[in-house]
């Protein structure tokens, strides 16, 4: 007897059709998971064209040079994460062929690729007071001024660490954290939710 | 809680930030031919500054990466920021 092996996302115990279910109707936020994209984290020199020409050929984008940027193709997601370094996202199991290609284009180099799809999972959360919740677990200033669509940070959400960045001014904002702290992230976000008519959870 | 300027992220609150003691502190390129005594120096006895103080973060919570920063130890008050292998501003201490 065997059972075959089923990808289940660190929130598979939060987000329950009953939960979902059970989502209230003016909810001041919407919490919505997007389980199991892929995520490559890339180390290279960014100063070097050999590089960058050839990642840009392999993602179909080029990288975000500017501390704390996101390029996004829709299929692809880069996020900077540090001077040498970023995170890569992409569809449901396509990391393995995204791998493949960079290190293909970049053999030779002085890089690095690592598969962390295992390590993260990403969440949107929108409505009306998306900010606000955040705002109670979060130093940085997440107002559209100062935090608008095409940034992105590392930061802190409570105690957890997260990649942030905004999806749409000031309404909706999305999260990849942690596997270990997403059950963490997913009870405070509730628990600071309550005084905005709690969140809901949606496909 | 300290406001402290990553070079790469800008402004971030203390808590994304961890602390790394003195900096430009050179560790003996050959310890074997080091005495006991250079040794303990090295490990041990800081400048014990009051006043500016060159020190070591790392902005654990962001970009990870880490720097320096001139900061007045009566005060708190920093007076710069600055990336590792750059000069540090004010010369000589
Ligand atoms: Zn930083």
């Amino acid at each position: 007897m065997s059972e075959a092996i089923r990808q289940e996302s660190p929130l598979v115990e939060r987000i329950t059709s009953g939960r979902k279910a059970a989502s209230p109707s003016d909810a001041g936020i919407t919490l919505r998971e997007r389980p199991f994209l892929g995520c490559v984290n890339l180390r290279g020199n960014p100063d070097d064209p050999d590089f960058t020409d050839a990642v840009k050929g392999v993602l179909g984008l080029a990288l975000p040079s500017g501390p704390n940027t996101v390029a996004d193709s829709g299929d692809i997601t880069a996020f900077w994460l540090a001077p040498t370094e970023w995170f890569v996202r992409t569809g449901a199991n396509a990391e393995r062929d995204l791998i493949a290609g960079l290190e293909e284009a970049l053999a030779g180099q002085h890089i690095a690729t690592n598969d962390v799809t295992g390590n993260f999972t990403t969440v949107e959360l929108s409505g009306p007071h998306a900010r606000d919740v955040l705002e109670k677990g979060c130093t940085l200033d997440l107002h559209p001024r100062a935090f608008a669509p095409g940034q992105c940070a590392q930061t802190l959400l409570g105690h957890a660490g997260i990649l942030i960045r905004p999806l749409a001014d000031g309404q909706a904002f999305e999260i990849v954290v942690r596997r270990s702290f997403a059950d963490y992230m997913f009870i405070w976000l509730e628990d600071a939710t309550v005084e905005y008519g709690g969140m809901a959870v949606s496909d | 809680m300290l406001h402290i300027k990553c070079p790469w992220c800008g402004w971030r609150d203390e808590s994304e930030f961890g602390y790394g003691g003195e900096a430009h502190i050179e560790r003996p390129k050959d310890p074997d031919s080091v005495s006991d005594a250079e040794w303990a120096d090295y490990l041990f006895f800081g400048s014990n500054r009051r006043g500016d103080f060159r020190e070591r973060w790392v902005h654990s919570a962001g970009c990870r990466r880490w720097f320096n920063a001139v900061r007045d130890t009566t005060t708190y008050e920093f007076k710069a920021f600055y990336r590792m292998g750059e000069e540090p501003p004010g010369g000589e201490q």
